[in-house]
């Protein structure tokens, strides 16, 4: 029988597989919860402040360095801001590169994710390795598809970590058409590997967890957004980028060192399940007609479907990446020139956790006079607790500490959480009287 | 004897950093399994793997030290381990966040934070050989996956991994790299950084910028003179050493003298 007052307090020093450092507290009183925060304590940063004073021609290779897993984000977000500001007019050739990079970034985030972080859990496993003796040619299939990623980053940024490739204007160098062949020939081998990724990952029992929320996304008119376009939300809102302040705020809980956001007041989500509830109809029709077959519908209220949701944009990401390749050739220039200005800007892009976004005023040189960034983790942080707080209901609050706490995880590792970009990691620590 | 009782014991910690140097274990691929294999990863918290007081025969530290339970926590990883290796600008030298060293940090808590008294972090973004003896360091913003390797497998025969500390320069040379301060007069800081990534920059036309850190006997003199003749403003030569790797003693005294020029 069990207790209905059973005092407990549960301390777990690290919550794995996670991006960064963080925790969480959970109170649990006579049956109801009395305190649950997500707290983040990675030690700040501070990229905004020594941004400042730099010239727009290290932007792109300093901001990199918030993120080692989405650092294209940060680089091409960056670049859009400032292109806008100084009215660069990007070549043909250049705006369609960037969406490919930004593709390979997709593609090994989105697979690293799922394999290496999430995967496991469902398995009842405590990491990829044990998963990989027990689903080896999965495993291996998505590490192969991470490695896909990355070589598709490479081949624009000479590495996939902080790569080197973007200035302002376009790109340092264009890769030879004889590089861009051989990549191509493994992208179309991968899309029956990043098939039956999505029909596995469909497969996955989760549970059914149904809240309502606000997505927030960016959409374009013409293809799936990623690295242009206005912000949708949800309630039918389409934001233009410089407007981000009118309609979100960032505020600061003492208990974390990132930033908190709210859309008019409330948590929203941003990431793949967001992205694919305001924009699935723009699918490419293979993907549709694969995401129809696993019976997934849309728009999903259920977090759970983040896992199936990045499987089904890492196809998205190979089928526009071949479409974007097809009839590729060297252009005279891979970049044009660029004349600093003063002024103030913005960029938005998706980054794979979601909407990232920042602001820059510049002087005159093109030397940073203050710079706000928001990233994708910040924006889910008021989310993920608001999330925890129904789940933890939804699957019942008398469960076992250990199964309380392993569904804590999985609920916060449905947002990728990167820790390191909201400047974060988490422990968790349940208290009950 | 059962083989998996002589694998070699490794932890991967982090610390103040972008958790882009773990991802040259992450990104391995298939030889990640291979990995697996050959040595138990006891504790890898981004890969999952938890158990950060054990002993350990190598214990790999990522991130710099930027908080009051760094400092605690450094010694403590020390303690447990046989061999410590830090990995990273980060590590080595206090990585990009230690732009901050040369600045007044406390007045930034307050211009981003509102509740700035919560925010527990030190003055100084400080690399970990200036805490606890390391055994080895392995520099670059990131470090790349054959390097790590390299160290592994060299840890692996039980000799001292290579110290690769001669400049970017030589790699161009190897590459058949056309120079870019010669041929584009570009502020290339090939001349003074470590060797390590294999010119990546350069090989797409643009300049180093040093991010793998100072190289052995690096003539930072020569190479700010070298700047000013290409064109760059005083303000210009102190930032190309104050990036990545600021914090570096190399590149922190040659920014210094650059300050005093810019002063006269």
């Amino acid at each position: 029988m069990s207790e209905q007052k059973r005092t407990v307090a549960i301390n777990v020093p690290v919550l794995a597989r996670v991006e960064g450092e963080g925790a969480l507290d959970l109170r649990i009183e006579e049956g109801n919860i009395t305190e649950l925060r997500l707290r983040i304590f990675e030690p700040p940063r501070f990229f905004e402040k020594f941004l400042e004073g730099h010239s727009y021609t290290e932007i792109p290779d300093m901001v990199a360095r918030i993120c080692g897993i989405c650092p294209v984000a940060y680089q091409v977000t960056a670049a859009q801001a400032l292109e806008k500001l100084f009215g660069v007019e990007l070549s043909p050739w250049a705006r369609t590169m960037r969406r490919v990079f930004y593709c390979g970034e997709w593609i090994q985030s989105h697979s690293l994710h799922i394999h290496l972080l999430a995967a496991p859990d469902f398995f009842g496993c405590s990491n990829a390795i044990e998963l990989a003796k027990i689903a080896p040619d999965e495993v291996r299939r998505g590490l192969r598809i991470q490695g896909l990623g990355n070589e598709l980053m490479d081949l624009f940024g000479a590495r996939s970590v902080h790569p080197v490739g973007i200035r302002i204007g376009g790109f340092h160098a264009a890769p030879a058409l004889s590089k861009i062949n051989a990549v191509r020939d493994r992208l179309r081998a991968a899309l029956p590997e990043a098939e039956a990724l999505i029909r596995w990952a469909a497969r996955i029992s989760v549970p059914q967890d149904d809240q309502a929320f606000v997505s927030v996304a960016m959409r374009h008119p013409d293809v799936y957004a990623i690295d242009q376009g206005q912000i949708g939300v949800s309630d039918g809102s389409l934001i233009e980028v410089e407007a981000f302040d009118d309609h979100f705020a960032e505020y600061h809980e003492p208990f974390s060192t990132a930033l908190f956001s709210t859309y008019h007041q409330q948590p929203y989500l941003v990431g793949p399940l967001a992205r694919l509830n305001l924009n699935h109809a723009q699918l490419p029709e293979p993907v549709k007609a694969l995401l129809a077959e696993t019976g997934l519908v849309l728009p999903s209220r259920n977090l759970f479907h983040s896992l199936v949701a990045r499987a089904v944009e890492i196809l998205l990401a190979l089928h526009e990446a071949l479409r974007l390749l097809d009839a590729y050739r060297v252009p005279d220039s891979p970049y044009v020139a660029v004349t600093p200005r003063a002024g103030i800007t913005s960029g938005c892009t998706e980054a794979p956790r979601g909407l990232l976004w920042h602001h820059y005023e510049m002087d005159d040189d093109g030397r940073v006079i203050n710079a706000r960034i928001v990233p994708p983790t910040s924006q889910n942080q008021g989310r993920i607790e608001e999330d925890l707080r129904q789940s933890l209901l939804n699957f019942g609050l008398d469960q076992p500490d250990a199964a309380l706490r392993l569904h804590c995880e999985k609920v916060i590792r449905n947002y990728d959480p990167c820790i390191s970009c909201a400047t974060h990691f988490l422990r968790m620590r349940v208290e009950r009287t | 004897m059962n083989g998996s009782s002589i694998k070699p014991r490794v932890a991967v910690h982090k610390f103040s950093s972008c958790d882009g140097c773990q991802l040259a274990f992450l990104n391995l691929g298939e030889d990640l399994l291979t990995l697996a294999d050959r040595v138990d990863l006891v504790h890898f918290a981004e890969a999952g793997p938890l158990d950060p007081d054990t002993e350990v025969d190598v214990a790999f530290v990522e991130g710099s030290v930027y908080t009051p339970e760094d400092l605690e926590r450094i010694q403590h990883i020390r303690r447990h381990s046989r061999l410590l290796i830090a990995i990273g600008a980060c590590a080595v030298s206090g990585g990009i966040q230690a732009l901050r060293n040369s600045a007044d940090g406390s007045d930034w808590v307050a211009q981003i934070y509102a509740h700035p008294e919560a925010i527990d972090s030190l003055e100084h973004s400080t690399p970990i050989a200036k805490h606890v003896k390391v055994d080895f360091e392995l520099w670059g913003c990131p470090v790349s996956g054959p390097q790590m390797l390299a160290v592994v497998n060299s840890l692996l025969l039980g000799v001292t991994p290579y110290d690769n500390a001669d400049k970017v320069c030589t790699e161009c040379k190897r590459r058949n790299l056309t120079c870019v301060m010669v041929s584009k007069a570009v502020a290339c800081m090939g001349p003074v950084t470590r060797a390590g990534c294999g010119a990546l920059c350069p090989s797409l036309g643009r300049d180093c910028y040093g991010c793998y850190g100072p190289a052995k006997n690096a003539n930072t003199d020569a190479l700010a003179v070298q700047f000013a003749h290409l064109g760059l403003t005083p303000l210009a030569v102190i930032q190309r050493f104050q990036s990545i790797n600021s914090q570096a003693p190399v590149f922190l005294s040659a920014a210094d003298k650059a300050r005093v020029i810019r002063d006269e």
